[in-house]
């Protein structure tokens, strides 16, 4: 069993060894005719940049996309400087360099990868899932009967912030950072998914096909873990299988499929200010613009967000959402289940959550009020504030540079969860909703609490749940996703996720630490 | 201003602390020689097999002291002078105190075993025997358990987490049999067996044997068995710690004898937890309950005493918990090892052998008096209301899905359990749907 872990181990180290090495392989050379075909399609008027491409890089052949994006982000960059010096504002290409650089070099790549895309893409997922699987099914046998496998966490150099841990945050911010700001990078990458995206949507791949393939992978291969890890607990099962199906159908292959009928890409379970350009004129115009479909999902998203999701969670709380649906939940209780001890509980870690995650959403709140205030008036700022500035903040900051990079590369060392507690306002908003006005609750067991502090140490929100627990006080917090695991590692059966009646939710629940009542009442009157 | 000091910074100590600061502003000073600061001694089984580090069991983040002003003193009382109200301390230094309370818990216990102080022979209890063990196990061929009780449960899985073979020696003819029915020691014996424990019952230690460098190398058990070994560990029970003590005017007996408002035979001085010894047994409880929950209900009670408001220490209805490897257990009310003659007991145990009930009531008024859960989580609340209102029987199994306190979608076996007690005692009870309401009310 053991033996089979190993070379698990060894065959996922493989397959991730040349996923990552594909990007410095290949060959690139852009065309006559692809480029041509595309500054048609995009319409530029910015003849520096085309004559220097024409001149300088059409035609060329390039050992590595890095000089290329290179060549045509400054040529970009050099065409733009002159027309805005010039005031040639219809000359000026808005595009962010790198991005107009991946339409280029996508359909430029040659060599190895594109022509055998089946082989790379055994060689990289295949392996890597085969590896995984190797490595977590064992586990089954090795990790003895079905119960509470915490065992070695705080040993072992992976989960208890050692090198291992660094090396896999390092390892995926850079992920991000080139999946998000240097896209051009990775196509090779890319090109492992295009013959199942051309399946699906009959187009070719983007790197947020990639993206979102490899999600929905990583998710079935850590969910598995999940379902033996957990095995003996149902909640957690249910849960588990809950997050991977509105995963794989609603994130990925559903807006796919709807695109494949010419339809708006749609994430019907995505809700507003999570997906926080939901609001923005692009997309409420091609909603508009796609017919009867497009409306419904104009009125569902609305709804969604601003009636049934405060709804919900006043009868279960917002971990119906958090780790039942959401997709970042999905991930965090997937891919960085081993990572959930490793957030702060400390009281100035819960202090600096409440700053920034309400700060964001009175951010998004505002910003998406002034692109409403834009859509609807047509004047494009206030208070001397660009909407669009607004906008691109949100989505640099927040959107990538937060959700994304810091969201989840960062699971190894800050836990699993960093985006859902101090960064998301659709979890913000619950969180109020949750805190002030819903009857999830979690209930404390009288007084069989001996503060042992599992429930604490796996609370991937950084929730002291001891603290409250050993007072017989039931936890009410609006940070709480209900993932259950605190309930699941008590030792002493003292914690129970439950939706009742508000009334007397939060009170301190008083015979019951043991003392006869009288006493309790006076300690509780003080 | 008057002087609290305390000796020892475990939970009877440091919930006294904490509620006399809560109601008064007395000065307040923790003494103890063991840590820095406050852990929870029931989580040292989880630092050792990593799944908490150190700084987890730690209730209190560091701050806690100064802003409550709870002064800390990291040293050990040598000797108490009630007569002029002076601690000295190791180092030399004296103290004075206007109250005192003794909280010093208890030590394991050992019972003069040949080689019990040798290199690689440890008990459980504080955290320098865990750091002991944790030196003492490395790279080790198999460790010897003496003692099957709690400690001895939790030190066996802590070995096993690190797959250090285990041989583990228990007196008793059954697991915890002392405490626990027939029925349920048999299902806890079976469990621990399943993980791979070498269990030998009915067997006691006779002696430990060295090795030329006086570690542990064997030991010799009362079957006349030698097995190799390279770590014993003690868990033949604990005493209380009050060896310091017995040198002073205070009354001791086994533990620091008190009275029910928690008083020693000296004036001011108090003592609490698993160092006291109630002079009158309260009800069907034991003189010393050595477990987590009294130290913190005494130290609740005296707090109110040292605050200005004399209490008697009235602890409610007996209820304990406990995790053998994989099976939780709680218990509310009374189940004892035997049955006592007025008693009539239900046992129900599921088919995967993972999960019971043992039900205990009066023979004659069929009052309820106790349950015994393994696997199954069940309502503090409802078994002290039950309690408190004197419930029949039929009355607890009607209302019992109001007790289940399982983590939801978790199988619910309150039908079987009835049905089997139906069987059994010929009645017809039928189970109530959980509501909500009863759960809630008597508040
Ligand atoms: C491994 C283990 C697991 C347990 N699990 C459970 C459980 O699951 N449930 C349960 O109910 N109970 C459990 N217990 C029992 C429970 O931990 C004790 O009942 C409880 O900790 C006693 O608390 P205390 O405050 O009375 O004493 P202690 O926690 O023992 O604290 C006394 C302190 O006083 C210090 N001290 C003593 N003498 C002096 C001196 N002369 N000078 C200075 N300092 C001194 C000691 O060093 C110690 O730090 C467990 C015990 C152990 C060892
Ligand atoms: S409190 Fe419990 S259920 Fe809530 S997030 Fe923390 S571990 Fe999960
Ligand atoms: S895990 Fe359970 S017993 Fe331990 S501190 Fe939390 S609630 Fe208390």
């Amino acid at each position: 069993m053991k033996i089979i872990k190993k070379l698990g181990l060894t065959l996922f180290i493989i397959g991730l060894v040349i996923f990552t090495s594909l990007i410095f392989i290949g060959k690139y050379e852009l065309t006559e005719s692809t480029f041509d075909s595309y500054v048609k399609s995009r319409g530029f008027k910015s003849e520096l940049f085309i004559d220097d491409i024409q001149k300088n890089v059409v035609g060329k052949t390039y050992s590595n996309q890095f000089e290329l994006s290179s060549d045509i982000t400054s040529a970009l960059e050099n065409a733009n400087e002159t027309y805005k010096k010039e005031q040639q504002w219809d000359k000026v290409i808005w595009d962010k360099p790198h991005s107009l650089s991946y339409s280029l070099i996508k359909p430029s790549a040659k060599g190895i990868v594109v022509d055998n895309q089946g082989l790379f893409f055994f060689l990289t997922f295949g392996l890597g899932i085969i590896g995984a699987l190797m490595f977590i099914i064992p586990d089954v046998v090795l990790l003895g009967p079905p119960g509470i496998k915490n065992n070695g966490i705080y040993q072992s150099k992976a989960t208890n912030r050692g090198w291992i841990g660094y090396l896999a945050f390092i390892y995926l911010v850079s992920f991000y950072i080139l999946l998000y700001f240097y896209a051009d990078y990775i196509v090779n990458l890319v090109y492992l998914v295009d013959p199942i995206s051309k399946s699906l949507s009959g187009n070719a791949a983007s790197q947020w096909f990639l993206y979102g393939f490899l999600y929905c992978t990583v998710m079935v291969v850590m969910g598995i873990r999940m379902f033996i890890k957990y095995r003996h607990n149902k909640y957690q099962v249910i849960r588990t299988a809950s997050v991977l199906f509105f995963q794989i159908a609603f994130a990925f292959l559903i807006p796919e499929i709807l695109v494949r009928f010419n339809m708006p890409y749609f994430d019907f379970k995505n809700a507003w200010p999570l997906d926080y350009d939901f609001f923005f004129d692009w997309n409420i115009k091609s909603l508009i613009n796609s017919g009867t479909l497009g409306i419904f999902m104009l009125v569902w998203g609305t709804i969604f967000s601003i009636i049934i999701i405060p709804i919900v969670v006043y009868f279960y709380g917002k971990r119906w959402y958090c780790s039942w649906v959401c997709g970042c939940g999905g991930l965090a209780e997937t891919l960085g289940d081993p990572y959930r001890q490793l957030s702060d509980k400390s009281m100035k870690a819960w202090k600096i959550e409440r700053y920034l995650i309400h700060s964001v959403l009175v951010f998004a709140i505002i910003m998406t009020a002034m692109t409403l205030y834009t859509y609807f008036t047509g004047v494009d700022s206030l208070f001397g504030i660009k909407t669009y500035d607004l906008q691109f903040y949100y989505g640099f900051l927040i959107g990538s540079i937060f959700s994304g990079v810091i969201g989840t590369g960062f699971y190894p060392v800050m836990g699993n969860r960093v985006w859902c507690r101090f960064g998301c306002p659709l979890a913000a908003y619950m969180g109020i909703v949750q805190r002030f006005k819903s009857r999830f609750r979690i209930t404390t067991n009288g007084g069989q609490c001996i503060s042992c502090g599992n429930c604490s140490t796996y609370c991937e929100q950084g929730i002291d749940v001891r603290a409250y627990a050993q007072k017989g006080q039931n936890i009410v917090r609006a940070s709480c996703v209900g993932c259950g695991v605190c309930s699941a590692v008590c030792p002493r059966g003292v914690l129970k996720l439950e939706n009742g009646p508000e009334e007397g939710r939060i009170q301190e629940n008083p015979t019951l630490l043991g003392n006869d009542i009288d006493l309790m009442k006076m300690l509780k009157d003080k | 201003m008057k002087h609290v000091v305390i000796i020892g910074n475990g939970i009877s100590g440091v919930t006294t602390a904490r509620h006399v600061r809560k109601m008064s502003d007395q000065k307040i000073t923790i003494i103890s020689d063991e840590t820095d600061y406050f852990f929870s001694r029931t989580a040292l089984m989880y630092v050792y097999m990593g799944h908490m580090p150190f700084k987890n069991t730690q209730p209190y983040e560091n701050w806690f002291w100064e802003k409550n002003r709870i002064n800390l003193i990291k040293n050990r009382v040598e000797k108490i002078d009630t007569d002029s109200k002076k601690l000295l301390l190791k180092n030399g230094e004296e103290i004075t105190y206007d109250k005192l309370v003794l909280a010093t818990g208890s030590k394991p216990n050992k019972f003069g075993w040949k080689g019990q102080d040798l290199d690689g022979v440890s008990g459980m209890y504080s955290k320098q025997d865990l750091d002991a063990i944790e030196k003492y196990t490395k790279n080790i061929k198999r460790a010897v358990i003496v003692g099957g009780g709690l400690i001895g449960i939790e030190l066996a899985e802590m070995l096993i987490s690190r797959e250090i073979p285990v041989t583990f020696l228990v007196r008793e003819t059954s697991f915890w049999n002392n405490v626990l029915p027939k029925q349920d020691s048999q299902l806890i014996t079976n469990h621990v067996k399943s993980h791979h424990v070498d269990l030998k019952l009915d067997t006691e230690l006779r002696e430990i044997i060295p090795d030329e460098n006086g570690r542990v190398k064997a030991v010799l058990t009362s079957k006349g068995e030698t097995i190799d070994c390279q770590f014993v560990g003690l868990t033949a029970g604990v005493s209380p710690n009050i060896d310091f003590v017995r040198d002073s005017k205070i009354e001791c007996n086994r533990g620091i004898l008190i009275n029910r408002h928690l008083e020693t035979n000296i004036p001011d001085v108090y003592a609490i937890g698993d160092c006291a010894e109630q002079e009158n047994a309260i009800g069907r409880r034991r003189p010393i309950e050595q477990v987590w929950y009294t130290g913190r209900m005494m130290g609740e009670t005296l707090a109110q005493t040292l605050c200005g408001n004399r209490r008697q220490y009235n602890p409610g209805h007996w209820f304990n918990s406990a995790k053998f490897f994989d099976i939780e257990y709680q218990t509310y009310g009374w189940v004892t090892a035997r049955i006592q003659e007025d008693e009539q007991d239900y046992y129900w145990e599921s088919s995967c052998g993972q999960k019971a009930i043992h039900l205990v009531f009066d023979k004659n008024d069929k009052s309820f008096v106790g349950i015994n859960t393994f696997g199954i989580r069940l309502r503090h609340e409802m078994f002290d209301r039950w309690l408190n209102e004197k419930k029949s029987i039929e009355h607890v199994l009607e209302y019992l899905k109001d007790a289940n306190f399982d983590p939801e979608f978790y199988k619910q076996h309150e039908e079987e359990i009835i049905n089997g007690f139906n069987q059994k005692f010929n009645a017809n009870i039928q189970p109530k749907k959980k509501s909500w309401k009863r759960i809630f009310t008597t508040f």
